[in-house]
């Protein structure tokens, strides 16, 4: 029957599910972290509770590196080892972490406009925050206009490390091109009654992360698997 | 010896791709003249007054020359893969990363020509007076467009073989070049100027950084981009 050996097949080619009590840990830990950082903090002197925004935007700038990190480890990886796998993981990644910087600079427009009475400063930060963001979604679009699986993930890879590369040279350009015209004041340091609202979350968040990176890793791994049965099925073979 | 063989492959493919734009001319003539447009086009949105024509002038001229030569790019493989010649071309005997250096000759002389035409119509019609340090203004333009085609004739290689190469192109590019184009404007307006930062240094040291880093990049790459 080939209806038995499809199924055999794509179990053979199915990933490891990622665990659903992982999901739930993960996602707990964001609610207790937020819960415990909005209770414990008290309301900032110049901001109040504005303040709190930064206890989702600050661990989320964070997972947004760690995630284009992530797709220049797997982009060079894949690129050594020629593994479909590493092209898989590292695409996740930047979906991923692409999400994550949306968020961020969306927060710090939300936070920018009480705070400093505007929505966009092009500040060395804020701007290239927003070029990283676009260099992804770069990315991203030449994963989606192109079909053949093999040349997909060898254009990504060059695309995923080249642009990862460029990251630090766009900070270093910004920085330069507003210190040269207005001096900006440095950031103030963090008050301690913060720091450990802002840890935690940063740990909930990191699980979030990894959880949605693995997740999104499993459904690559799957619509791979139906695209090689496809292959397969269309050269008239098992 | 085996050098000189690459730079003859270098030579022979700049020279094929620089014969096709001569003998049909149409595809110089019409991204020159849609960045001229583009300059006039700004000129009206920006003016009509002087001074404020004089302030954007640099970067005006620096659009003119991004949104023109993504075009040139995208062209330089288009040609070859409308005709079916991309895959005999890899099948020559030789090192890949010469096809690449090839295209990227023929693409610098291409682009250099577009940006002194651009850069003329910009003097002209913004009102800028050359400066006494118009050579090192030159070397500025010179590191800028080297970025621009590295990196142009890199991304070309594959938006030019994918679906929608109109969009994807520029999307991929014009974030990547973010840094030539602050370090190409700032210094070339602090070089109009008196220079009182003295920053056009650090700026064409930027530039000279970023061309070396992306020019060994992308011929690493390469290799890995164009095997089939």
């Amino acid at each position: 029957m080939p209806q038995t050996e499809l199924s055999r097949e794509s179990r053979a080619a199915a990933p490891p599910r990622t665990s659903a009590f992982f999901g739930f840990i993960a996602f707990a830990a964001l609610i207790a972290a937020q819960v415990f950082s909005i209770l414990t903090s008290p309301a900032e002197a110049d901001m109040g509770h504005l303040q709190k925004i930064m206890y989702v935007h600050v661990p989320a700038a964070w997972m947004a590196f760690i995630s284009f990190f992530v797709v220049l480890v797997f982009s060079v990886r894949y690129l050594w080892k020629k593994r479909e796998n590493d092209d898989l993981l590292a695409a996740s990644a930047a979906e991923v972490g692409a999400t994550f910087t949306g968020l961020t600079l969306m927060l710090g427009m939300i936070w920018g406009r009480p705070a400093w009475g505007v929505w966009w400063v092009w500040d060395a930060r804020l701007t290239s925050t927003l070029v990283l963001f676009l260099i992804f979604v770069g990315y991203l679009a030449l994963r989606a206009f192109v079909d053949d699986a093999e040349q997909r993930a060898r254009w990504s890879a060059a695309v995923g490390a080249i642009g990862a590369i460029n990251v630090p040279i766009v900070y270093m350009s910004v920085k330069w091109w507003r210190t040269l015209h207005q001096p900006q004041s440095s950031p103030s340091t963090l008050d301690p009654a913060y720091t450990m609202g802002l840890r935690l979350n940063a740990i909930a968040l990191l699980l979030v992360t990894i959880y949605f990176i693995r997740k999104r890793y499993e459904i690559a791994r799957l619509e791979r698997a139906v695209e090689h049965l496809a292959e397969a099925a269309a050269m008239g073979g098992k | 010896m085996s050098w000189e063989d690459d730079w003859r492959r270098v030579r022979a493919i700049a020279k094929k791709d620089l014969t096709t734009e001569l003998r049909a001319k149409a595809g110089f003539n019409g991204v020159a003249s849609l960045a001229v447009t583009i300059l006039i086009l700004l000129g009206l949105a920006l003016g009509p007054d002087a001074d404020a024509l004089r302030n954007a002038a640099v970067g005006a001229v620096w659009l003119a020359t991004l949104f023109s030569g993504v075009l040139a790019f995208n062209r330089s493989f288009q040609v070859e893969l409308e005709s079916g010649a991309l895959e005999p071309l890899l099948l020559y005997p030789g090192p890949r990363w010469t096809i690449f250096a090839g295209k990227l000759l023929a693409n610098l002389i291409f682009v250099s020509l577009m940006v002194a035409i651009v850069t003329v119509a910009g003097i002209v019609l913004f009102g800028i007076a050359i400066p006494p340090r118009w050579p090192t203004i030159l070397l500025v333009i010179a590191l800028g467009v080297a970025g621009l085609v590295v990196l142009g004739t890199f991304y070309a290689s594959m938006a030019s073989r994918s679906r929608a190469r109109e969009v994807l192109l520029p999307l991929l590019l014009f974030p990547m070049l973010v840094p030539v184009l602050l370090a190409a404007t700032t210094a070339s307006k602090a070089l109009l100027g008196a220079d009182l930062m003295h920053e056009a240094g650090a700026w064409t040291r930027l530039l000279i950084g970023y061309d070396l880093v992306f020019l060994i990049a992308t011929f690493i790459a390469f290799e890995h981009v164009i095997e089939d």
